[in-house]
């Protein structure tokens, strides 16, 4: 029953807002709600028992083998619970909607339905339904609300995405005929069952996950699949780059751990090779890029597009040790984005400009603005304290756990070695333009510039908060995470 | 005495930060005893740990995967550690109460105590990790707190640009730092130092695998404290508050490096090889920053390189195997040092901010106890008999010409060179006539930044004597052949005091001339070429491609309509969202249906 609220609260809540419920007052309510649904499943959440939890179903069709089941396990957990916060930071966030306010309000619900939906479920057709749902209002927000040249980047963006949803089509349905043809089904519980049995031939594990790695790799921003995501964060309004850098663009993430490496290990040892070397390109060409970005958004875009590499990471090592890093990271990239997302845009909604040269001294008259700021840049460039680094220390460890011996470094050390180095890179980028825009001298025109408004304080904290809370307990969502995970390597090894 | 008292004390700081931003941050005297009574009340704590036989704590576990990984948050409780602790709280304590007077007309005071507070609670966590990933945690975390205090005036631009160089600095020693403990974790399975004590069987017969893990390890310490070639971030940390440069660049955090390599002494000893490395990385340090500090003229620059070339000398002791005579040094350096960092500062303030010291002059009679306090920490530091960092000094003397001659040589010069720039320092500061109107009018500070002065001149005096360090440290024993070294290192200081002396006595301006040194040997201008030429040049080339051939190019590729977009993409052209988005999910139901049904 939690677990249906908490999917169709926000769905239910967006319906109503477009037949003319109070817009913000609506998703305000609504998104507190899932979050303290949420909540709530975290407590009952019991860490001791495998499989999923708060399952409930209902057959569609017997004769398709199609239900929608919804439930959760560890890491659907800790996603939901990253949508829930996101969600309501960037309702909280949006500022005044000059036209269509409804429709603005009602897509961000959209995204979120979406995304809930899609974590939710344990059912491949609706898994795959919900993120398309969560997908076509972010084309609208860039497309109708956005900024600078919208039209263009709600092209891009549809284009890439579209392809990466269709590619992962493929796969999905390639995926669910490899099964022998009294196993099919649509459930993922059976068809993991399935793939732990070793029904899905290796050919096929090859195959079929190249197609999921490539087709969640668009919608994550793998490179060379990556050049959508800056370009859209910039043009989106901050409340929809908050929810799809935060939290849509896990799904990919989410799909490749709940699906690709459990059901595939074969697959993934035999493309290991390729993922690390995306990686890579991820980690250093991209971070490479973000030094030389002008403006605050895209530097913030590009830095979101360089930290999947490290996620993919923890996923690449496919062990315990890793898959826990990258889940953690997940939650924790998406809680700092949005935060950084979130103050980026009230920056551009006071001066009118991200360009970092025009920008400058911003501390001075943005005290809060610039705390959150740094607090967000510390947390995304993996500082102590803060969730990333938790689950960065994961990753670096079981990456470079696998085959680590005493005469050389090989592929996983070397990747790791130079995922390290991503971690000057991403420091120097960070602090630079926190140095251009915050630090330093203070242009005259900005004297006038005024702060953060007071209730604004609310969803910051709501973010660090639960940075800092897995950044010193980081073993919550371990143990959360730990069952399940340990089922995947047991059956596998 | 309850084994959770470490922790209270460790925490403590941090709940004063955190009281600061989150309660008192609107009214800064609060903010100020808030964060000076916690530093008291951890220098109490600190005492009573030191007092007691207690050697364990409570444990906390921070990840556990065993049997594949576990991190536990637990606490190191052995001299070593105790030491440390009370130093770092005492002169941390002291440092405090100065700046209750440094700071007392700052607008950012509520921010600076706070991070004052977070500083002391990540040293102390530095001091008490009993694991590399903890140490790991909080040594970035020092990095983070040295950061915001160096940008204390962040509306500076000099200031902002020195917080991003010390950061970024610190962060490529961490890189190697963090490669290190995942090569010695991988082969010993741990991450705990005692565990790994336990295991070093496993991997010393791979002598090229620990050395490279014991050099990877001594990078962070290289970052940390300074050492050739990452030393650049330090000279420009003076930009912060001097009671800064006095706790964090000078007393506590860059030496924080000394202290993890003798904590984790057993494992860089186990290779030979990295030992020669460290202990050259320190010998080389020592005289380029000596060299460079004859020729600096801000009084904080001169201290910070003094501050580089000291830690040079600790690590030359690290490096020369001798964990003792590092501390030892550490100990009396961080009396000596913070206290001619607070006498700057005391000069600096009522100076108005004059830091040049050809700008001075002729100060001794008007600053009496900072003068007086200032001298005797220059004897210290000189390594004049009999105070503090004579003994010190002469301990790592005496071990470098036991066990390496050429290294001893360089040592000994270092410590001309110190007797020196300190003698220039001193004589063109002090003596002769004012050079500025500032200089004839300035006046003693008020007694809550003299006392503190007058406080550590105690220890920076008599630290070296064996029953005062002897309560602290385990001094160790003469050297063999070692009374030749104090009569040639009491014979060089004493050159290097008249040199000093003659040179600079009445003068108005340098009559040495070396643009080499004065431009600190052009390290910032050759990292700058560095950087420009390859991170700025790869990532503006990386910016190009990025937009110009990977974006457009697939662009291009996609709209190549390998399967079928291109229709949907003029359907999109034309601007038809809502049309797009119906048919795509349509195809979508279409598809599944014909594939899977079919």
């Amino acid at each position: 029953m939690i677990l249906l609220f908490i999917v169709f609260c926000p769905l239910l809540a967006a319906l109503a807002i477009l037949v003319g419920a109070p817009a913000r007052r609506t998703a305000l309510a609504a998104s507190a709600f899932t979050l303290l649904a949420t909540a709530g499943a975290v407590f009952q959440f019991d860490q001791a028992a495998q499989g999923f939890m708060f399952v409930s179903s209902l057959p569609i069709s017997a004769e398709w083998r199609l239900s929608f089941i919804l439930g959760l396990d560890g890491l659907s957990l800790i996603m939901v619970l990253l949508t829930a916060l996101v969600t309501l930071a960037a309702v909280w966030f949006t500022g005044e909607i000059k036209r269509h306010e409804h429709a603005f309000y009602a897509c961000l619900l959209f995204i979120a339905a979406g995304a809930l939906g899609a974590f939710a479920s344990l059912d491949l057709f609706f898994l795959y339904a919900f993120h398309e749902l969560a997908l076509i209002p972010t084309f609208l927000l860039i497309g109708i609300w956005g900024s600078g040249d919208r039209h263009a980047a709600a092209w891009k963006v549809t284009i890439y995405l579209a392809t990466g949803s269709f590619i992962l089509l493929l796969g999905l349905i390639l995926l669910y005929r490899s099964v022998p043809e009294a196993a099919r089904s649509f459930d993922l519980r059976v068809l993991q069952t399935a793939a732990s049995a070793g029904q899905i031939p290796v050919e096929a594990q090859r195959q079929i996950y190249l197609l999921l790695l490539i087709g969640f790799g668009i919608l994550i921003s793998l490179f060379p699949f990556h050049t959508w995501a800056p370009q859209a964060y910039a043009a989106a309004p901050a409340p929809a780059a908050m929810l799809h850098a935060g939290v849509l663009k896990k799904f990919g993430l989410y799909g490749l751990l709940r699906i690709a490496i459990p059901m595939l290990p074969e697959g993934a040892r035999h493309w290991a090779w390729l993922l690390i070397i995306l990686l890579l390109g991820n980690i250093i060409y991209v971070g490479l890029v973000t030094i030389a970005q002008k403006r605050l958004d895209w530097m913030l875009g590009y830095s979101s597009v360089m930290h999947m590499g490290y996620i993919f990471l923890g996923i690449a090592s496919a062990n315990l040790l890793g898959m826990n890093g990258a889940a953690i990271l997940m939650f924790a990239h998406g809680l700092s984005i949005a935060l950084l997302f979130a103050i980026a845009g009230q920056v551009r909604e006071r001066t009118g400009t991200l360009v970092l040269a025009d920008l400058g001294g911003l501390g001075r008259v943005m005290p809060v603005g610039a705390f959150a700021f740094g607090l967000g840049a510390f947390a995304s460039i993996g500082l102590p304290g803060f969730a990333n680094f938790s689950a960065e220390v994961m990753v670096f460890f079981g990456a470079f756990h696998k085959g680590a011996d005493f005469d050389r470094f090989h592929i996983f050390q070397i990747a790791t070695l130079l995922a390290l180095w991503g971690v000057v890179i991403s420091a120097v980028y960070m602090l630079r333009a926190y140095r251009a825009t915050f630090m330093g001298s203070m242009p005259e025109r900005w004297l006038s510039v005024p702060d953060l408004r007071q209730p604004l304080r609310l969803p910051i904290a709501l973010l660090v908060v639960a940075l800092l809370w897995l950044g010193f307990f980081p073993q919550t969502f371990v143990r959360m995470l730990a069952p399940n995970f340990g089922a995947y390597f047991s059956q596998n090894r | 005495m309850s084994s959770l008292l470490p922790w209270f004390l460790l925490l403590l700081p941090l709940f004063s930060a955190a009281f600061i931003v989150l309660v008192t941050n609107r009214s800064p005297t609060i903010s100020a005893f808030v964060s000076v009574g916690a530093a008291l009340i951890s220098f109490v704590g600190s005492c009573l740990i030191f007092a007691s036989p207690d050697t364990a704590a409570v444990q906390f576990t921070w990840i556990d995967l065993r049997p594949l990984f576990y991190v536990p948050l637990g606490l190191t409780l052995d001299p070593l550690s105790k030491t440390m602790l009370v130093l770092v709280t005492g002169v941390g304590a002291l440092i405090h109460i100065y700046s209750l007077g440094y700071m007392r007309h700052d607008p950012g005071k509520s921010r600076y105590f706070a991070s004052l507070s977070l500083f002391m609670f990540s040293m102390l966590g530095i001091v008490l990790a009993n694991n590399f990933v903890m140490i790991f945690i909080f040594w970035e975390l020092v990095g983070v707190s040295s950061y915001l205090l160096i940008g204390h005036w962040f509306e500076r631009d000099s200031a902002a640009d020195a917080a991003n160089k010390a950061f970024i600095t610190n962060r490529l020693g961490d890189f190697g730092f963090m490669l290190g403990i995942l090569m010695i974790w991988a082969a010993t399975g741990s991450v705990v130092f005692g565990e790994i004590a336990g295991e070093m069987g496993k991997i010393t017969g791979h002598p090229g695998y620990v050395t490279a893990a014991a050099l990877l390890i001594f990078c962070g310490a290289v970052g940390k404290s300074a050492q050739f070639p990452l030393h650049v971030w330090l000279p420009d940390a003076m930009e912060g508050p001097t009671p800064i440069s006095a706790l964090i660049h000078a007393a506590t955090m860059v030496a924080a490096g000394v202290y993890m390599l003798v904590r984790v002494g057993f494992l860089i000893q186990a290779s030979p090889e990295a030992l020669t490395v460290i202990a050259w990385i320190g010998t080389i340090t020592a005289v380029m920053a000596g060299l460079i500090a004859t020729q600096q003229n801000d009084i904080k620059r001169i201290l910070a390189y003094s501050t580089v070339s000291q830690l040079g000398y600790m690590i030359m002791a690290v490096g020369l195997a001798s964990g003792e005579d590092a501390m030892f040094h550490l100990f009396t350096h961080a009396f000596f040092k913070a206290l001619l960092f607070l006498g700057a500062g005391s000069i600096i303030i009522m100076l108005h901010h004059e830091q040049n010291i050809w700008r001075m002059g002729g100060l001794a009679g008007r600053l009496k106890i900072t003068f007086v306090t200032f001298l005797v920490a220059t004897l210290a530091l000189i390594g004049c008999p009999p105070f503090s960092g004579f003994f010190s000094k002469d301990a790592i003397l005496a071990l470098a010409y036991e066990k390496n001659m050429p290294i001893f040589i360089l040592a000994l010069f270092t410590a001309f060179l110190t007797a020196f720039y300190m003698l220039r320092l001193v004589v063109v500061v002090f003596f002769g006539t004012p050079r500025s109107e500032h200089a004839e009018h300035g006046k003693e500070s008020p007694f809550v930044m003299t006392g503190p002065l007058l406080a550590l001149a105690i220890p920076s005096s008599i630290a070296g004597f064996g029953f005062f360090a002897k309560l602290f440290l385990n001094v160790p024993p003469a050297h063999e052949g070692s009374h030749i070294v104090p009569i040639l290192a009491t014979a060089v200081m004493i050159s290097g005091v008249l040199l000093g002396f003659i040179l600079y006595r009445n003068r108005d301006a340098d009559p040495i001339d070396l643009a080499l040194l004065r431009r600190r040997l052009y390290f910032d201008e050759v990292y700058a070429w560095l950087i420009r030429s390859t991170q700025e040049a790869l990532a503006s080339f990386s910016g190009f491609f990025d937009r110009w051939i990977i974006d457009a190019g697939a662009v291009r590729g996609a709209s190549g309509a390998t399967w079928g977009l291109g229709s949907l993409l003029r359907l999109f052209q034309v601007g038809n969202l809502q049309a797009y988005s119906f048919l795509f999910g349509l195809g979508i139901i279409g598809l599944i249906y014909f594939t899977v049904f079919r």
